[in-house]
């Protein structure tokens, strides 16, 4: 613990040369622990890592991934991808030893609750992975954590879409639904009985568009404070492209630069 | 010691690479990555006259060694630019060149017209050759009159060093860039995107929300190659190359091919960084070959 609070704090943004130390695979996603040989800077939870994908041609350009865990200890950082297309198979086929090329940490994390806050963190396939690095850092701020825990509301389709679910049950409390009723509670997350039960005046969502919409008329009926993650496709990372962009009550905004965690009042849906 | 720098009429480069409009923001996103006074210059996003949102999204599609994109000039304007953004980046130990584009001569020459007043800012390009907005940009410059006219307008109203951009988009570019010469280009850089497009074959839909977009990166390369070579044959005026420049290697072949200065562009989206990089690796390239000064490489391609 001691060297915790010796580290120097780097704030800027790097690119790094990591070396991929562990692996998980799972049905259709990896969960890759990749170590620096230099330290890290300092990551908030929401922040994202862009990742390039070597010897794949129809990956030219990097990968937006949320940053799952950190440690700043062994300067090691999680990362839980999911298989979409080429890249993100060709991320999720590396094996120990590989070495991957990372600049992060981009774009802004979420906001960090105040202590008489009642929060829940709802995360929908493999958008649950930056809620738990999220929740770490809520729990280690130098702030008193937030008094009444942290919950977590993950979904998926199948049981097969919630994996890591100790990690998370470690940080906090766990409920779930999926959509075929294999596990927890059956239907949407916006739809497990939670929402009658529980006091929550914060949400933060995480997931596929529809879900985080869905979360977004939730949060909105019942006047509960919400941020959202989005994940427009993006070419930089880093805000200067403007492809990644959103249309926004302020106009048109890089999801990577200006988010891609937005309180949904800054939003037009 | 290599000597890199670059003398351009009115501009001075410290070395030959500079970065390309709308691939490294205002110079500011890529701080932490490169030491922005390594560089020969930064050309800023581009600017009009007026507040643009630009197109809506999806505005970007990867494509093999490459990316479309129709971003669509999306910026504040010239005025907000002057106010809020030249403050920030006036004191750059670089050369900051502002990219000025429009949809018709008048909105170029106002805004031109207002970059001149600007003393740290020693140049602009004039963007004719932007795919990616309805009216004007490309319009301009895909036709010898068109180019002509434009850069007449602005030559008269702008006293620093005037580059113009080309577009790849036409059938003979060295006539293009004999016409932005004539017109009173102080160089023209080359080549701006090449139209291009793409399709999701499962929605039978256009991946981009204009249909069409500004193919660039590394896929472009021999194309943008071949084209500095007919147009530095072509005019007597410097030649600044780009197109898919992604190493050290590929910018001594842009100088080789006429090219008195390059610029980086999708490039700096893979590596943040590549722009330091490149600007050492010709260095080392110099070294290696008992060049010993850049200048001896410009249009140094033996046939």
């Amino acid at each position: 613990m001691k060297s915790r609070y010796l580290r120097l704090y780097v704030y800027m943004k790097a690119i790094i040369d990591f070396i991929i130390v562990e692996k998980q695979s799972f049905q259709r996603a990896a969960l890759l622990k990749l170590k620096s040989a230099t330290q890290l800077p300092e990551i908030a939870g929401g922040q994202f890592a862009n990742v390039r994908v070597d010897g794949c041609d129809k990956a030219y350009l990097r990968r937006p991934i949320s940053i799952h865990d950190v440690d700043y200890h062994n300067n090691t950082i999680d990362l839980l991808i999911q298989e979409k297309h080429e890249g993100t198979k060709k991320l999720c086929a590396l094996p120990v030893g590989a070495k991957l090329n990372v600049v992060l940490p981009l774009g802004n994390g979420f906001t960090m609750p105040e202590k008489d806050d009642n929060i829940l963190l709802v995360g929908g396939g493999i958008g649950i992975a930056p809620l738990l690095y999220f929740a770490k850092t809520i729990r280690k701020d130098a702030r008193p954590c937030v008094s009444t825990g942290v919950h977590f509301l993950l979904g998926g389709r199948t049981q097969d879409d919630l994996m890591l679910l100790d990690r998370f049950r470690n940080e906090g409390d766990v409920f779930i639904t999926t959509n075929d009723g294999s596990m927890g509670e059956k239907g949407f997350v916006t739809e497990h009985s939670l929402w009658n039960t529980k006091k929550i005046n914060k949400i933060y969502a995480c997931g596929p568009m529809p879900m985080m919409k869905a979360v977004a008329k939730v949060a909105r009926e019942k006047g509960i404070w919400c941020e959202v993650s989005l994940e427009n496709q993006m070419a930089c990372g880093i805000g200067a492209c403007l492809c990644c962009v959103e249309n926004t009550k302020e106009g048109n905004l890089c999801v990577c630069k200006e988010g891609p965690v937005f309180n949904i009042e800054r939003l037009l849906w | 010691m290599v000597k890199t720098e670059i003398k351009l009429k009115g501009l001075t480069l410290k070395n030959p690479v500079m970065t390309a409009s709308g691939t490294f923001g205002y110079g500011e996103e890529y701080a932490d990555f490169v030491d922005l006074s390594e560089l020969g210059g930064i050309i800023v996003k581009g600017t009009t006259l007026h507040h643009r949102e630009g197109n809506p999204y999806p505005r970007m599609a990867e494509t093999p060694m490459g990316m479309l994109n129709c971003v669509g000039l999306q910026n504040k304007g010239v005025d907000y630019f002057i106010e809020t953004i030249y403050p920030r980046i006036r004191h750059y130990d670089t050369n900051v060149i502002v990219n000025v584009s429009g949809s018709n001569i008048d909105d170029y020459v106002a805004a031109a017209a207002k970059i001149d007043a600007l003393d740290d800012v020693p140049a602009i390009e004039l963007n004719v050759s932007c795919p990616n907005v309805k009216q004007g940009g490309m319009a301009f410059g895909v036709t010898c009159s068109g180019i002509e006219q434009v850069t007449k307008a602005v030559r008269e109203v702008y006293h620093k060093h005037l580059m113009v951009k080309l577009s790849p988009n036409v059938t003979n570019i060295a006539e293009i860039a004999l016409a932005a010469e004539a017109a009173g280009a102080d160089s023209v850089s080359l080549i701006n995107t090449l139209l291009g497009m793409a399709i999701d074959a499962e929605t039978r839909k256009p991946v981009l929300s204009m249909v069409t977009g500004g193919l660039s990166g590394a896929c472009v390369k021999p194309v943008a190659l071949r084209m500095v070579w007919q147009v530095s044959k072509a005019v007597k005026i410097p030649v600044i190359g780009l197109g898919g420049i992604s190493s050290a290697t590929d910018a001594i072949e842009f100088l080789l091919a006429g090219a008195s200065a390059i610029q980086i562009g999708t490039a700096n989206f893979i590596d943040p960084a590549i722009s330091g990089k490149v600007a050492k690796g010709i260095v080392e390239y110099c070294e290696k070959h008992g060049v010993e000064d850049v200048n001896e490489l410009v249009g140094g391609l033996i046939l």
